[in-house]
């Protein structure tokens, strides 16, 4: 007991071991190990070598700037449409939900009880040329005779906003949940419209929530492939793709170790710039 | 301090508010001179919160009319009323600093730039606080954050303001400083206040109008005196303070008959035209130990506890137990349990109730 006391300092270390440990060991390593491959020359034939090979950043940036570029252009429209979306439902679930809420809450989770790769491919199906989706917008006119749906941009992000919409609906709900009722009818009293009370209160103090939310969904949806590969053709692949066929299909370890470099790096830099602009504060609540 | 031709800034008509089938406030009315300090007292579930969000515009009445200076408000949203709240959590807004805060009303009224600066400042003056305009909420005391958020209604100068049990979270001796500071300021700016609240000594100490209310219902309106020493019903009697109810019979004009046949005598016209059985009440420290007064009881002492500033007895006498305060401005004195005491008070300290059953 005294021992204890004594070393109660350790404490918090001792509590964080076992996840610094996991992350060490299963992020930090492979990470490593991955970075010493983005630098390594030569062909699968022959094996290969390190020798400090920089060229393979240049030139992944030089053949495959169009997917990199893609990439963050499908998960920026994806996030912008995920939280427009995502928004009103998870106002009004926080607001108006009232004992309904959790159940409410089951159906935006309730498609992740089936796998990721399964869903994408029911929307291959729901997409498909001759699905009722297709027919019934060539009917009213709104596609034209020939035009389709899967196989085109709009099919992949359509397919990202929708598989990554939890990740926005569940942090923007949280921080909606939050606010306390009487802060937006205070904002009333003081002469706000309905309208000015969610500007000034109401979206203001969700900012943690919205943050979080475009986090989680950009993040992934930039190094999505999955959607390209099943709702896309090749002129709509991202850069997960890419990654993909040069580590499976084509065994290029370098090129593809060098291109999630580059991924990782873009990533981190808008976060920067993002956290930046909206300031810390609201990345930490 | 009222005006002598009656101007009314808030008038009530008929207001009931039904939630489901629990009937929260049911068809009061009142009317709330221009000027006053008015309280909302009365125990919890009374419909006293719900009256103050009715008035503020939070909940819609069932029934009835709200009177805000002559035109009926009951069908606008809170934001088109010239009413402001301070809510009993304080409800500032912890994203915007003090000064932003202070000045959140004046920008959604279009007010220039220059004078909401003057105003702020001027409203944070009020309440004692200058110089803390650039702090968050968060950064500051209890008793801190329920000054701004006084600052951040009175800044507006609404025809009315409501006080939701403002005082309610602060500890003891910061909440009888506010209740003094705030009496004060009412004072200073002479908006009418209403203040909503369960404790019967912040009512008598703040307000000079207060409305008793019970089970949705008006039981009294009147000064804190009026209130106290002529309580109308048993309930405003035992809510305010302690008193001794006894039994009694109309026996004469100002006169009943106590159960064991004592006869008392009432002030003039206190029975109001009551007859048959009633209740008669006087207050604890209005008994005199003796004779001397013109009514009178003896009984045996029971209890006795001796409570520093007075000494407490139960004494039972044949019309039932009755709570005596004895002033201890002598040393020695004490009385005993089980001893004979007689007991008088003048007619001046009694009041009549209506005799009524489980009012209590």
């Amino acid at each position: 007991m005294r021992v204890f006391h004594r070393k109660r300092w350790l404490t918090p270390y001792l509590l964080l071991a076992p996840g610094m440990l996991w992350l060490a060991l299963f992020f930090l390593v492979p990470l490593g190990f991955l970075f010493y491959q983005s630098l390594e020359s030569g062909n699968i034939d022959f094996g290969y070598a390190f020798t400090w090979a920089w060229g393979n950043y240049s030139s992944a940036i030089r053949s495959y700037r169009g997917q990199f570029e893609r990439s963050f252009e499908y998960a920026g429209i994806a996030t912008v449409v995920a939280f427009l979306v995502s928004y009103p439902v998870a106002y009004w679930i926080a607001f108006r939900g009232g004992r309904w809420k959790n159940l409410l809450l089951l159906f935006i989770v309730a498609p992740f009880f089936v796998t990721y790769l399964i869903r994408t491919l029911a929307w291959e199906t729901i997409l498909s040329d001759n699905g009722f989706v297709v027919r019934i917008l060539h009917d009213i006119g709104v596609l034209s005779p020939g035009g389709r749906l899967l196989a085109t941009g709009t099919a992949v992000v359509a397919g990202i906003t929708y598989n990554f919409l939890p990740f926005m609906a569940l942090p923007l709900y949280v921080s909606l949940e939050q606010i306390d009722q009487r802060l937006i009818e205070a904002a009333e009293d003081l002469y706000a419209s309905r309208w000015a009370a969610f500007i000034r209160v109401t979206f203001p103090l969700s900012l943690p929530g919205v943050v979080a939310g475009t986090l989680l969904t950009f993040i992934p949806a930039a190094g999505d492939f999955i959607n390209a590969e099943l709702l896309g053709s090749p002129t709509n692949h991202m850069i997960g793709n890419v990654i993909e066929s040069k580590y499976k299909e084509l065994l290029d370890y370098p090129a593809a170790a060098s291109m999630s470099f580059i991924l990782m790096a873009i990533i981190l830099a808008m976060i920067l710039l993002y956290a930046r602009a909206v300031g810390t504060e609201q990345l930490t609540g | 301090m009222a005006p002598a031709t009656a101007e009314y800034d808030i008038r009530l008509i008929g207001l009931t508010k039904r939630f489901d089938d629990v009937v929260a406030v049911d068809g009061i009315s009142l009317d709330i001179d221009r000027g006053h300090f008015f309280a909302l007292l009365g125990p919890s579930g009374c419909g006293k919160t719900t009256t103050l969000r009715m008035i503020g515009g939070f909940e819609e009445p069932t029934e009835g009319r709200i009177e805000l200076g002559g035109v009926d408000v009951a069908p606008l949203p809170p934001y088109k009323r010239d009413v402001n709240t301070v809510f009993q959590s304080y409800a500032l807004f912890p994203h915007l600093s003090i000064f932003e805060n202070v000045a959140f009303g004046l920008r959604r009224r279009g007010v220039k730039a220059g004078e909401v600066r003057r105003r702020v400042v001027e409203s944070l003056d009020l309440v004692g606080l200058a110089g803390l305009e650039k702090r968050k909420p968060r950064q500051l005391s209890g008793g801190q954050q329920q000054r701004i958020a006084l600052a951040r209604a009175l800044v507006n100068r609404p025809r009315v303001l409501l006080l939701d049990e403002p005082l309610g979270a602060l500890d003891l001796k910061l909440r009888k400083e506010m209740q003094l500071e705030l009496k004060r300021i009412q004072h200073e700016v002479g908006i009418t206040f209403v203040h909503v609240t369960h404790d019967q000594e912040e009512a008598m100490t703040m307000a000079d109008r207060i409305v008793i209310m019970n089970g949705g219902h008006i039981e009294q309106l009147g000064t804190p005196s009026e209130l106290y020493e002529r309580p109308r019903t048993a309930f405003v009697a035992g809510f305010l303070g302690a008193s001794n109810l006894l039994e009694a019979t109309v026996s004469g004009d100002d006169r009943v008959t106590l159960a064991e046949g004592s006869v008392v005598q009432l002030p003039h016209g206190m029975l109001a035209g009551r007859t048959g059985t009633v209740q008669i009440g006087v207050r604890p420290e209005k008994l005199r130990i003796g004779e001397g007064d013109t009514n009178s009881l003896s009984g045996i002492v029971t209890e006795s506890a001796y409570i520093g500033v007075s000494t407490q007895y139960i004494v039972d006498t044949p019309a039932g137990p009755v709570t005596v305060y004895v002033q201890n401005d002598r040393t020695g004195g004490q009385v005993a349990a089980g001893e004979r005491l007689t007991l008088s008070w003048s007619p001046e300290s009694t009041f009549v109730v209506d005799a009524q059953e489980g009012t209590l």
